[in-house]
Formats: structure tokens, C-alpha cells, sequence
């Protein structure tokens, strides 16, 4: 490894810098902690958040995993996995068992974390009430107050329209009962599992230059309403195609024929999976 | 002396600047001011020691020209501006034993959503123009604590009807309504939390004859029905004459004359007041 940055890419100084900010942001869960963000190889909006977290926080100790998607093979993952490579030597994995820290874009893996792990997420927009409200100096005063009407607002208008709550992604949540929170465009299906999460979950927003947090065993509750009730999506009677598992979240594909069928949307778990059946058909064989 | 009712709403010596005043205009009478400006430092005294009080099912008329500060100070009662110095109590709020206006940003958020309505002259700062009719009702009771869907909705309709909103269009966006019905669905948005103080800044401006006769009624109505304490603000003595009870006259961000609105209209005291019931055509 012959390369002229120093370990981690960053000088020290930027990553004592964005730590500080980590550090506060743990300390008061929920709440978006102002950084300064640097320029990265990255454009903004493709990680640069997440990124800044990961090369501040990892050690040569570190196993990393980088999910995109649910995939640990898109363009994406692929090139931050490289470029922190590049420039620590770390150990990179797909296991989601076997990595210390893990960063991911909109997934919060299917294999439950662990006390040991860190989950770093990427956001593009951090402020859950930036859709009714446009200004940041007004918004800021609006947390302090505890206001939170608009998110609920938003819900209500959603029921108003379509009969129901409606959000695809990046359903806001209230955490430690005091901040209402983007949990970044993660789908419904994984906000439960920001609950009592036994890793810390980070998350960074490049462009909007802010850090946030979810520490361990953390109260997260999603936001809804007495008489429509929070729903991850279901996908109770679906079965990967490849590897026949049930209960995580599924991705639609649609085949030649017109008929559409389901697969993991987690790549490592799917892989995980088949490889596990095989053995199994082995032994048994 | 005992007295015999407490208010609903009593203000105390109310003031707002803009600026911090010089030794030239800090003097407790404010002399050397043109009208509420100082020539010497530029700071405008757009209150200058209001108090009045508004007592259960009353209505409250406060006149005055335009710049005489009266909006500044509706927007002082329902903390859009901070107030430079003055005591606001109101019955709801510990019994109207604490100012109001030294309690915590937290703490007046809740007197606002609780225990307050507005309605501005514009739809436009009182509504979420790019939000349903009913769900700018929801905001509002949504504020205030509710988290039940189907009784938001119930209540909403329940409002919109009342104020003549058609049942088919309250999921339609104000910004598509015309100007008295934004204003009628500001006023359903007012109500919607049952709050014993509203405050009304010139809800009638700029509305036709026949759609300002229609909200005068309507606010004639709520008083005789909910018994509700209000704060009329107009320049239009008409309004006045036929809303209030009782009515205060503002100039230059003082109070000039109050009293009787009957009395005030007919026999004023205050040479502006003579003018302005004079000019009334």
C-alpha cells in the first residue's frame, strides 16, 4: 500500500472533528448535530455523509461491510469499499455477522445486529420537517419546542388522500421521547428494528452537513395515529424465489412472462441462505 | 375594592420597540417623538404601554389608523413578535395568575395551541395554502394533543359546515379557494380547539360586501353560541360598530380613547377620535 493520504484518508484533525460531533450526537439521541462536512472523491447525495462517519471512525482492527440497496455489490458500495481500502487496508466482508462497521444506504441488514457492531446510514435529507417547513432557522426552533405537529400533519394528510398512511420510506420517529427523526429512506419494514437496537446506529448527511444517532437500547417509536396504527409493509405470504426464505423485506421483479416474483432484497442474507440449504442437502445427501 | 369578575384576558402595560431608544427618547413621557419614531436613533415605539382588559363573551373593538400599532399588538398576545416589556394574563392559564409572556417558548407554544385562536388579515400566514381545508383544521387540533383520525375528521367537517365550507371541497387546497372562503376556513382553524380567547386582525379587509357580512355573522354568531372572548381589530368603524362591545382607540401605538362603543362612536372625546368618526362616510 503506497499511497500519499494519511490512514483513513482524512488528517486527524478532521476526524477528531466529525467525532466530537459523533460524540454529541450520542449524547442527545435524535438530535442533528451540525459538521463540517468536507469534500470527498464522492459527489454529494452519494454518501459522503456516511463516508465521513466511516473513515473517522475505523481502526485497523475493523472488518467493514458496505450495503447499497441491500446489496454489497453495486457501483456504489463497491467504490466507497475501495476507496476505504485504499486507504486503511481494513478487512472487508459481506457477513453482516462478521463486520465491526457497517455502512449502509437505505437497509438495515436482515441478520439482527450486534452490541460490537456499528451501523453507519446515509442520508440525503435529515430534517423530518423540512417538507412543511422550508426554513432551517425555523425548523431548529421548532424542535426546541417540542412541535412536531407538521410530521403528524403530513400523515394525516396522506390518510385524507389515499386512506392511509402512505410513506415509502423514511417514516419519521420519535426517539427517546423528546426529537421526532428522519430515519434516513430506510422502508418501514426496518424501522422496528431501530427499537432497543443493540449496535449504534449513526447517521450522516453529506450535503446537509449533519450527524445524528441512534445509540444502543434506544426507545424508537414511529410515528401514527390512534386509529391508524404504524404498518411495516407485509410481506407475510411471499417466499424469495432463490433461496425460499419468509419474513424479510422483498424485492418485486417482474420476468419475461409478465408474472411477478420475489427475492431478497438483502443480497449477503439471500447468499447466506442458499449456502446454509446446500450444506443442509449435503448432509443429508 | 373586590372585584367582581375576573377577565379573560387582561393586558398590562404592553410595549414593543424596534431599537433600543437614546436619552433623547428614553424619557418616561416620550416627548420629542414624531409620532412613535424617535428623529435622534430611529427606534419606533409601536406600543407604548397598552393595557385593557376583555371579560367572558365580550367583544373587544380596537381602531386605530394604519402604523398606530395595533397588529403589533395582536402579534405580541399571540407571541409571533416578543414584547419589549408589559404583563399579559389570561383566566385559562394558572388560574391568570402568571404573565404570560415571561413563560418558556415551550410553555406559550401550549397557551397558543390550547387556549388561543387567531386569524390574520392575509389566509396566507394563518393557513398552510398547499394543505387540505380539513387538514389545516388537523394541524391545529393535532398541536393541541389529538391523535385520533376519525374524530379530527368528524370535528373538521363538523367546523368547515359551520363556516359554509361545502362538504366536497375540504380536501381541496385553500390556495384554490377564493379570498372569504380562505378566510371562513382560517376562522374553522381558529375555532377548532374551543379556545375562550380569539383574536381577529382585520378578518373583514378586502372581502366583498355581501362574503363581509357573512363572516360579521358568523363571528356574531360564535359569541352568542360559544360565548367565546374576542379581540376585534379593525380600521373599518362599521365592523366595530356592529362586532364590538366595547372598544379601545389606538394612535401612534397608544391608547387614546376607550370606553362603550356606542359611547365612543357617538360622543368621542379624543380629537382623533372626533376625526376619525367624522371622516366616516
Amino acid at each position: 500500500m503506497k499511497i500519499a493520504y494519511n490512514y483513513a484518508f482524512f488528517d486527524e484533525g478532521s476526524k477528531r472533528e466529525i467525532r466530537r460531533a459523533t460524540l454529541k450526537a450520542i449524547a442527545i439521541p435524535g438530535y442533528q448535530v451540525p459538521f463540517a462536512s468536507r469534500e470527498m472523491p464522492i459527489a454529494r447525495g452519494w454518501g459522503t455523509g456516511g463516508l465521513q462517519l466511516t473513515l473517522s471512525l475505523i481502526g485497523k482492527s475493523d472488518v467493514l461491510k458496505v450495503i447499497d440497496q441491500g446489496s454489497d455489490e453495486s457501483v456504489n458500495a463497491v467504490s466507497i469499499k475501495r476507496l476505504i481500502q485504499a486507504t486503511t487496508d481494513v478487512a472487508i466482508t459481506d457477513e453482516t455477522k462478521e463486520a465491526t462497521l457497517l455502512q449502509s444506504r437505505h437497509r438495515i441488514p436482515e441478520v439482527p445486529l450486534q452490541e460490537n457492531q456499528i451501523l453507519v446510514l446515509q442520508v440525503p435529507i435529515p430534517e423530518p420537517l423540512r417538507w412543511i417547513e422550508a426554513s432551517e432557522y425555523a425548523t431548529k426552533r421548532l424542535h426546541a419546542d417540542r412541535e412536531y405537529s407538521g410530521a403528524w400533519l403530513m400523515l394525516f394528510e396522506q390518510i385524507m388522500k389515499h386512506g392511509h398512511i402512505s410513506t415509502g420510506a423514511d417514516h419519521p420517529v420519535e426517539i427517546n421521547d423528546r426529537y421526532v427523526m428522519a430515519p434516513s429512506p430506510i422502508p418501514r419494514f426496518d424501522n422496528p428494528k431501530l427499537h432497543m437496537s443493540k449496535a449504534l446506529i449513526l447517521l450522516g448527511a453529506g450535503r446537509e452537513k449533519k450527524i445524528y444517532a441512534v445509540p444502543p437500547y434506544t426507545k424508537v417509536v414511529s410515528l401514527a395515529f390512534e386509529d391508524y396504527p404504524f404498518e411495516p409493509e407485509d410481506f407475510s405470504d411471499k417466499v424469495c424465489r432463490l433461496c425460499g426464505s419468509k419474513g424479510v423485506y422483498m424485492d418485486e421483479l417482474v420476468d419475461e412472462a409478465g408474472i411477478a416474483y420475489y427475492q431478497c432484497n438483502d443480497a449477503s442474507y439471500c447468499l447466506q441462505a442458499l449456502n446454509q440449504s446446500d450444506k443442509q442437502t449435503e448432509v443429508m445427501g | 375594592m373586590e372585584s367582581y369578575e375576573i377577565p379573560v384576558l387582561a393586558v398590562k402595560g404592553l410595549r414593543k420597540q424596534y431599537g433600543d431608544g437614546c436619552s433623547y427618547c428614553s424619557g418616561p413621557k416620550k416627548e420629542g417623538l414624531e409620532r412613535n419614531f424617535c428623529p435622534q436613533c430611529g427606534t419606533v415605539y409601536a406600543c407604548q404601554d397598552i393595557s385593557f382588559e376583555v371579560y367572558e363573551g365580550e367583544i373587544l373593538g380596537v381602531v386605530g389608523e394604519s402604523g398606530s400599532g395595533k397588529s403589533t399588538m395582536m402579534s405580541c398576545l399571540y407571541f409571533d413578535q416578543e414584547a419589549t416589556d408589559g404583563e399579559v394574563y389570561i383566566s385559562g392559564y394558572e388560574e391568570g395568575k402568571s404573565n404570560i409572556l415571561r413563560q418558556s417558548r415551550q410553555q406559550r407554544r401550549y397557551i397558543k395551541n390550547h387556549l388561543m385562536g387567531i386569524v390574520y388579515q392575509n389566509p396566507e400566514k394563518g393557513l398552510k395554502m398547499d394543505f387540505s381545508a380539513i387538514g389545516n383544521i388537523a394541524e391545529k387540533l393535532i398541536a393541541a394533543g389529538h391523535r385520533n383520525v376519525s374524530a379530527m375528521e368528524t370535528r373538521g367537517k363538523a367546523l368547515l359546515q359551520h363556516v359554509n365550507i361545502p362538504l366536497f371541497r375540504i380536501k381541496d387546497i385553500p390556495r384554490n379557494f377564493s379570498g372569504g372562503m380562505q378566510q371562513r376556513v382560517q376562522i374553522a382553524k381558529a375555532l377548532s380547539n374551543n379556545p375562550p380567547i380569539l383574536l381577529l386582525d382585520e378578518v373583514t379587509t378586502g372581502l366583498d360586501l355581501s362574503v363581509q357580512a357573512n363572516v360579521l355573522d358568523l363571528i356574531k354568531g360564535l359569541q352568542r353560541e360559544l360565548g367565546i372572548s374576542i379581540v376585534v381589530v379593525s380600521h373599518d368603524l362599521a365592523v366595530i360598530r356592529m362586532l364590538a362591545d366595547r372598544t379601545i382607540v389606538m394612535l401612534n401605538g397608544k391608547v387614546v380613547e376607550e370606553g362603550l362603543t356606542d359611547q365612543i362612536l357617538e360622543d368621542p372625546q379624543h380629537p382623533y377620535t372626533q376625526q376619525l368618526v367624522h371622516s366616516l362616510l
